[in-house]
């Protein structure tokens, strides 16, 4: 469900400050830059009040955010709504006892993480990052979450690529998308 | 500074911090004492207390530039810019941020590494604190400092939620002042 189609009169002002850089990181590639959002305090607010608004009295304890960009429209959500916020890491950065979920990419694999113990059984969380693309990374960050035996309600990002069907990957959990870029 | 000398004395508020923040042993190598601030992150009313005290310090400041150092900077900043109603800006290592970046290298223990900025991001003039969750040796807060006033911003201060050994009693990193809200602990009991 994107809120785009909902026609939110915040939702164009959030669009116009997604910052579009060709080639990067590599030739073919439009990149979707959200540094440019985080330069406009109103659009900013704005995104993370779309979410709340969403996401406030649905009985949602925890927040997850994918790093890094999932830890910068993460944790103001959390606090919001009254959530607990879990970074979910590349490799090797968590202290704790993690447990790890291997996704695969364009060429190769990688990996995340999340500390054990940080998720109860039973709990409701929310998957948030800035972009869905293939599926590949919120997928890997929804096993570990339902590995520890939380429900996943939905899954939340600023923007959607469409195109690259990311949301058929999400083995039927619900996804929320502000903008779709295509 | 610690925020208990400089009016922050005995409010419980700094307690109840200092106890959600984990001390994990021996991590990433022996002998040191990491201070895991994910429990913190977990432990809602102390996560937003930890918001709040930098946000009542810095709302009348005229402060417009919230810049956080990647990755753990990130949790903590962007809160604190919404509220205060500035922007926030991360510094990030090489090659992450797209657009055109300028550059500022510090050392690590062993080597070397580089945090970056858009260029763009930041405009001569506007007042700025640097966030991190932790200042250890002050060398990345350094070069955060650097990148901000290479673009002709000021560095009103940077905030830490922990401030280790080499820093306390040093009220100021680079002629900044350092606004801190606990000290490191050596070991939980618990874990």
């Amino acid at each position: 469900m994107s809120a785009y189609r909902d026609k939110d009169p915040r939702i164009h002002g959030i669009q116009s400050k997604i910052r579009v850089v060709p080639d990067f990181p590599k030739p073919g590639i439009m990149f979707q830059d959200i540094t440019t959002l985080l330069l406009d305090p109103k659009a900013f607010k704005d995104t993370v009040d779309l979410f709340v608004e969403r996401y406030k009295g649905k009985n949602i304890s925890v927040v997850a955010g994918i790093e890094a960009r999932g830890f910068i429209f993460g944790p103001p959500i959390a606090l919001e709504i009254g959530a607990k916020f879990v970074p979910l890491r590349k490799p090797k950065k968590l202290p704790g006892k993690v447990i790890s979920e291997e996704y695969v990419l364009e060429y190769g694999r990688d990996c995340l993480q999340m500390h054990v113990g940080a998720v109860e059984p039973g709990e409701r969380a929310l998957v948030v990052d800035d972009l869905i693309a293939t599926g590949g990374t919120l997928c890997a960050a929804m096993n570990l979450l339902e590995r520890v035996g939380a429900e996943v309600v939905e899954c939340a990002c600023v923007i959607e690529l469409p195109d690259l069907k990311g949301r058929e990957r999400l083995n039927g959990k619900p996804l929320y998308v502000l903008v779709e870029s295509h | 500074m610690f925020a208990a000398e400089n009016g922050l004395k005995g409010d419980p508020r700094l307690q109840a911090i200092s106890d959600a923040i984990r001390v994990v042993p021996h991590f990433p190598k022996q002998g040191i004492m990491f201070q895991d601030i994910t429990t913190l992150l977990l432990d809602h009313k102390a996560f937003k207390d930890t918001v709040d005290i930098f946000v009542d310090r810095y709302r009348d400041m005229g402060v417009s530039v919230v810049a956080g150092v990647e990755a753990r900077g990130f949790m903590f900043g962007p809160s604190i810019a919404l509220a205060i109603g500035a922007k926030f800006v991360p510094l990030r290592k090489p090659k992450k941020l797209p657009g055109e970046v300028i550059a500022e290298a510090y050392e690590l223990e062993y080597g070397t590494d580089c945090l970056e900025m858009h260029v763009e991001a930041v405009h001569p003039g506007e007042r700025a604190i640097v966030i991190d969750d932790l200042v250890a040796t002050g060398g990345t807060l350094s070069a955060a400092i650097r990148l901000l006033e290479r673009v002709g911003a000021e560095v009103v201060e940077c905030a830490c939620v922990i401030g280790l050994r080499e820093v306390q009693g040093q009220r100021r990193l680079d002629g900044k002042p350092l606004y801190i809200l606990v000290e490191p602990r050596e070991v939980d009991g618990c874990y």
